[in-house]
């Protein structure tokens, strides 16, 4: 006699990504908090300090927020025009922005009066950065020049014009206080050493340079401009690496993770994606608006990303903690060693053993399919819990009930309450392609025997007739899709070239003479 | 097969069951075989315990004798011939010496004549009634042997011996409720003035008080869904036992109403039931060729299983590891049977879900099947709502365990194709395992394993390779060539030719008119082959080096053809290899080769052919008879097997010869026979003076034979290398030669006549 066999429950993998551990890593984030700015946000800067505040410019202001305020702790005002690439000091006291009028200017951290201010530039300045021994600023100019400015005096050291077009990116090496890297709309990015006063190193990015970024080692850089991001090797004289071209928009931002080193590139395309070691993309952020600046916190965790309309959007890093405290209030269950109790006990030699059959544990369907109770069945796997958190065994139940020719049995006979959660379960999941059969049949089915008394109850009716306006629309995208799929096909067809299939025609020569030997 | 009745003997040591025209004696304890008691010449229709001894059991045949046995030793006491085909047997302790038989449609009591002769002619019949149900358990003795009770249709008759007078009690074709009223078994209690009835919705009803005609009365139980099949009391009477379709054995208890146990799950619809006369075991009998042994308690305690041929969808496939036939077992299961050892090994089961045993349901069958060459890849298909329009089927991929000796489930494909799998095939080189299915949606795909290399989970599982169409001609069958090289997949009329590693159409050849049913390439050197059969009765032949084109046609019902690949004639032809229609046939690896050294036989030493026809599977294989071959009963008739000319020749005399042979030669297609060499041969050994020097070896390569029965259509590659073998014939009348005529035979088939063959060859 064999044993009841459960149902099975067909799990089907998802389509779509692949779950890897990076996607996993990046995926552990929060719902994004949205800060509104006064414009666009172009520049986001974290401070290397310890509470890891950062600087968000946007419009006339440059804002300072802490990790978790929703609310400016700290805001510089004293601009006239637009503010331009707010950028921390290597302690984290002092803070250089530039301007749409060409003024720099040096904010202490706690003032809010400038310290000083550097006046040079005939046109706006979007970039500013100190050089790593913390006493010299960098700027960088739509007037075609960069300028080296000494802090305590506040005096130009030097100007160099290079480049050709507008200046609008500038990384300082952290290594040496000398180098640092340019990129311009000229389409090449530079690495000057202060030393020699002059560029020791050119690369061509091909598109209008957006910003450029150094890996920690400083032997690799990044340059992003137009839909590109390229990686350069500058130990072996800036030979391009790899290039990019996952986003179909300018990129306007890149940035590295702090564990792994990870690139993040993003776009005005309103993507962010997170790159593995080997530049494939492993996840992707979606952002509502185009993306102009973006930065990562230290430890990665916040990713805040400043957008066109002004958006500031902050994610920040799940932790396991959070977790805990969700999983302690569940009521916790008989512990592990309830269960093994007994179970490693080793007889003795001469004991004499008596087994015990195994019982088999069956689900509360499952016991009801057993005793053809179909429709308590049917109840069973509709309860809220199975119904929401596990679809797959609603529907497996209800296969099982159509394979045994009684899933009608199972849904006559039922009241406005528990026809309404059937109706509402077929509309949540009749569209998914792992249950669209048999919920199709299952539709069949409750409008044949309902069809008399639908007119008695306004809800069910309503229902129905939601089923029927989503299920009008799934029918004209599929066709759209169909029609696509049509174009494609045609288009494919026309590309491949035509390749000469050696069509040997049969001979059948040779025939007539064995067959009169036969 | 384990048709027919059974009944428990002495104490349960025994199980006794027809089976084809054979009785079985099994052990309960060991569920072994023991013996059978062979003797009829036909189906054996029924089995009775002699209530005189009963260390004997009386059997009745269709071919009209009864014979009584002692079953413990297996020795035949006597025959009784009554002259009639018999379909069931009765017997009583109140009647001694004489039998109950159910002869047409009368139910005749015979007389058996006490005589010391081996056989008998039993000459007193008398008849009880003329009008009795077809169904052996319609009928059946009261208490005490005093009355005989038998229904027919909606009427029982209840026959009195004292009063000899017949009462019948008649029910209404249907009641209020429109249940079916029909009796479909009866039971007898064995102490009380009690008959159950079975009846054809289910219900089982319990007659009382029959004497008096017109008083009786009877009580209606129901438990049952669809008709009751059997019914039977334990020896004491306190217990009825039923079952049905649903394959729940259902315990009654007598007098408490509606009191019962059940013992479900036992396998196929149950057919019979009895107990042992002691009343400690019960035993039923499903339709899936089984006999589950049942202790009192209602525990099963042993399981006889036969091979199941219900209904195979399957091909006969042998799975490369055991050398089993697998094919459909039970529902839902693949079942391996060890054809060497006549055993069933286990049942695998595909869909994984519980059975419901309802007529008319639309259930989950296992339709395709297919092994790698290795034996470590299963690949099966079942389909549900073959009737219905949306049909339902799921690919399955098992792997051998080597732990579990068994096949694991690795991966189910829910949507493998869009439509049905007409058919697939793994890739027969050992390297590399690819299976390829076609279906009516007019394509072809190609599964690898671990083709998905991103995923960092296990790279075990398979997925989709390739997909690949022809011009949306709808693919009939599919075959790789030996080493894998080459893939051929035909559309209707085309084969087109492609190779596996780059997914490039290589060639498509082009058939004469005909849809292409199936497919096969040769092995080792005759791999270049590519063999192919049309719906309309073409073998082709494409030499795949140079495109050449082969071509034969030929017609002929239940034959078995033999070729060589290239050539156009049969190397051996056997015509009404059976009676029925051939459903499948498979090349069975024999254990050691045999050497023959006849060439129309060579294709047999290294393999058997098996033949599963409607009711039964053939052996056709001139080779002793296994008891597989027993087993499954094969007419005496049909083994008119001529393996060799000399053989041949020795059977003629038996025939009548002349007209009949001639005309058999002359209407027979010249290309299908066998060379004129052969035939002649004891005609010219009589003329001639034979050479008798040494007979250059037949040895020459003799590969991938092809067999083909006409009926079907059914082609299998055999192995190839053939040895020579010499093995008698399996006949029943084995012509009896003198020593004298056996050398002379063995010295005229040494000579090589071919000489022979080009001058009748030339003749018009």
């Amino acid at each position: 006699m064999a044993s009841f066999k459960p149902t099975k429950v067909q799990f089907l993998p998802k389509l779509g990504e692949k779950v890897t551990e990076d996607t996993l890593y990046w995926k552990n984030y929060k719902s994004p908090v949205q800060i509104k700015e006064f414009g666009a946000v172009t520049k986001i800067d974290f401070s290397p300090l310890a509470p890891h505040n950062y600087a968000v410019t946007a419009s006339t202001r440059i804002h300072v927020y802490g990790l978790h305020s929703q609310e400016p702790i700290r805001s510089f005002t004293r601009f006239r025009d637009t503010a331009y690439g707010g950028s921390f000091r290597g302690d984290g006291k002092l803070l250089v922005a530039g301007s749409e009028e060409g003024l720099i200017r040096l904010f202490d951290i706690s003032g809010r009066v400038a310290l000083r201010q550097f006046t040079g530039h005939s046109k706006a300045v979007h970039v500013t950065s100190f050089l790593s021994d913390g006493f010299r600023v960098v700027s960088g100019s739509d007037d075609l020049t960069f300028r080296v400015w000494d802090v305590p005096s506040a005096v130009e050291l030097s100007s160099i014009t290079e480049h050709t077009d507008y200046i609008r990116a500038l990384a300082p090496s952290k290594l040496n206080p000398d180098l640092f890297v340019t990129g311009s709309y000229d389409h090449t990015v530079k690495v000057f050493d202060m030393r020699s006063g002059s560029s020791v190193m050119t690369m061509q990015h091909g598109h209008p340079v957006e910003c450029v970024l150094l890996y920690p080692s400083e032997a690799l850089l990044v340059s992003t401009g137009g839909r590109y991001v390229k990686i350069w090797d500058l130990l072996k004289g800036g030979q391009e690496l790899v290039s990019l071209k996952n986003h179909h928009k300018t990129v306007t931002c890149a940035c590295l993770s702090s564990v792994g080193n990870k690139l993040l590139t993003g776009s005005l395309d309103r993507h962010v994606k997170v790159y593995n070691s080997s530049y494939k993309v492993v996840h992707n952020f979606d952002c509502d608006a185009s993306i102009l600046s973006m930065a990562v916190a230290p430890d990665d965790e916040v990713v805040a990303v400043g957008m066109t309309n002004g958006v500031l959007s902050v994610r920040h890093r799940k932790h396991k903690k959070d977790k805990e405290t969700l999983t302690s209030r569940r009521r916790r269950g008989p512990s592990y060693r309830v269960f093994v109790k007994g179970k490693n006990f080793v007889p003795r030699q001469d004991d004499f053993l008596v087994s015990k059959p195994v019982k088999q544990y069956l689900r509360k369907y499952d016991k009801q399919l057993k005793s053809f109770e179909v429709s308590k069945a049917l109840d069973t796997a509709l309860q809220t819990w199975t119904r929401t958190s596990k679809p797959e065994v609603t529907v497996a139940v209800i296969i099982e009930l159509n394979r045994r020719g009684t899933l009608k049995n199972a849904l006559a006979g039922r009241n406005e309450e528990s026809l309404t959660k059937i109706l509402n379960f077929l509309l949540k999941h009749i569209f998914d392609p792992r249950f669209s059969r048999p919920l199709l049949t299952v539709g069949d089915i409750v409008l044949d025997l309902y069809r008399q008394v639908l007119h008695q109850s306004p809800v069910v009716e309503r229902q129905l007739q939601r089923l029927m306006e989503v299920l009008g629309r799934e029918a004209e995208l599929q066709q759209e899709l169909l029609q696509v799929l049509g174009i494609l096909d045609t288009l494919f067809a026309s590309l491949t070239p035509r390749k000469e299939v050696a069509a040997l025609a049969a001979l059948p020569v040779d025939q007539g003479p064995q067959l009169q030997a036969a | 097969s384990l048709d027919g009745k059974y009944k428990v003997q002495r104490h349960g040591l025994f199980v006794l069951c027809t089976s084809g025209d054979s009785v079985k004696v099994y052990s309960t304890r060991t569920e072994e075989w023991l013996h059978s008691l062979q003797g009829h010449t036909n189906q054996v229709t029924g089995i009775a315990l002699n209530p005189a001894n009963h260390l004997q059991v009386y059997s009745c045949s269709a071919d009209g004798t009864v014979k009584l046995w002692d079953f413990i030793d297996g020795i035949l006491i006597k025959t009784f011939i009554i002259g009639y085909p018999l379909f069931a047997i009765y017997v009583s302790e109140k009647h001694e010496g004489i039998v109950f038989l159910h002869i047409g449609f009368q139910l005749v009591a015979v007389h058996l004549p006490k005589s010391a002769e081996q056989e008998v002619e039993a000459k007193e019949l008398s008849a009880v009634s003329r009008h009795i149900s077809p169904n052996p358990s319609c009928t059946a003795f009261g208490r005490e042997g005093q009355y005989i009770a038998f229904a027919r249709n909606l009427q029982l008759n209840v026959y009195f011996f004292r009063k000899q007078k017949t009462y019948s009690f008649s029910l209404k074709a249907t009641d209020k409720k429109g249940a079916k009223n029909a009796f479909t078994c009866i039971a007898c209690h064995p102490t009380d003035d009690c008959i159950a009835t079975g009846h054809e919705d289910g219900k089982i009803r319990l007659w009382r008080n029959f004497i008096h005609k017109k008083e009786y009365t009877y009580s209606t139980q129901h438990w049952h869904h669809n008709a009751v099949n059997t019914l039977c009391f334990t020896p004491e009477g306190t217990n009825l036992l039923s079952g049905g379709i649903e394959s729940v054995l259902v315990q009654w208890q007598y007098g408490t109403g509606n009191r019962k146990e059940f013992l479900p799950r036992l396998g196929g619809s149950i057919l019979h039931v009895s107990t042992s006369s002691d009343g400690q075991l019960f035993c039923t009998s499903h339709s899936d060729n089984k006999i589950t042994v049942i202790e009192s308690s209602f525990k099963v305690c042993g399981v006889i299983q036969g091979l199941v041929k219900d209904a195979v969808l399957t091909d006969l496939m042998i799975d490369p590891r055991s050398k089993a036939l697998v094919l459909n077992g039970k529902p839902g299961h693949l079942q391996f049977y060890s054809l060497l050892r006549d055993k069933h090994l286990y049942n695998l089961d595909i869909v994984q879900q519980e059975y419901i045993y309802e007529a008319g349901l639309d259930q989950f069958e296992v339709v395709k099947a297919a092994f790698d060459i290795k034996g470590y890849w299963l690949a099966t298909v079942e389909e549900r709502g073959q009737k219905s329009s949306d049909l339902e089927f799921f690919l399955k991929l098992w792997s051998y365990d080597e732990r579990t000796q068994s096949f694991v489930l690795n991966t189910t494909i829910t949507a493998a194709h869009t439509d049905r799998i007409i058919s697939m095939c793994f890739s027969s080189s050992e390297e590399t395992t690819m299976l390829v299915t076609i279906a009516e949606d007019g394509q072809f795909k190609a599964w690898c394993q671990g083709v998905d290399a991103d995923t960092q989970q296990d790279q075990n599982f398979w997925s989709c390779d390739f997909v690949g169409s022809y011009h949306n001609l709808k693919p009939t069958n599919c075959s790789f060539s030996a080493d894998s090289s080459l893939l051929a997949v035909s559309f209707q009329e085309v084969i087109t030719i492609w190779s596996p590693d780059t997914w490039e159409l290589l060639t498509t050849l082009c058939q004469p008119p005909g849809v292409i049913r199936d497919l096969c390439f040769g092995r080792l050197s005759c791999s270049k082959y590519l063999i192919s059969t049309t719906t309309r009765n073409l073998l082709c032949c494409w030499n795949l080096l140079t495109c050449a084109f082969l071509m034969d046609s030929f017609s002929g019902l239940y034959t078995v053809f033999v070729f060589k690949p290239n050539e156009p004639r049969p190397l051996f032809t056997h015509k009404n290899v059976c009676s029925e229609k051939i459903h499948r046939a498979v090349f069975v690896p024999r254990e050691e080769p045999l050497n023959n050294c006849d060439e129309s036989s060579q294709w047999l030493n290294r393999s058997q052919l098996y033949f599963l026809t409607q009711n039964m599977l053939v052996i056709d294989d001139s080779v002793a008879v296994t008891p597989f071959y027993l087993l499954l009963g094969k007419h005496r008739q049909q083994q008119q097997k001529l393996n060799t000319p000399s053989h041949q020749a020795a059977d003629r005399p038996q025939q009548p010869q002349g007209s009949v042979t001639i005309t058999e030669l002359l209407h027979t297609p010249a290309h299908v026979l066998p060379p004129a060499s052969v035939l002649c041969s004891m005609f010219v050994s009589s003329l001639l003076i034979s050479n008798t020097g040494e007979m250059e070896s037949s040895e020459q390569e003799m590969n991938s034979e092809k067999e083909e029965e006409d009926s079907e259509g059914e082609m299998e590659a055999c192995d190839s290398q053939q040895e020579l073998r010499v093995q008698g014939s399996v006949d029943e009348v084995t012509p009896k030669l003198s020593k004298a005529q056996e050398r002379e035979l063995k010295r005229v088939r040494k000579t090589d006549f071919s000489w022979m063959a080009g001058l009748i060859a030339s003749k018009p």
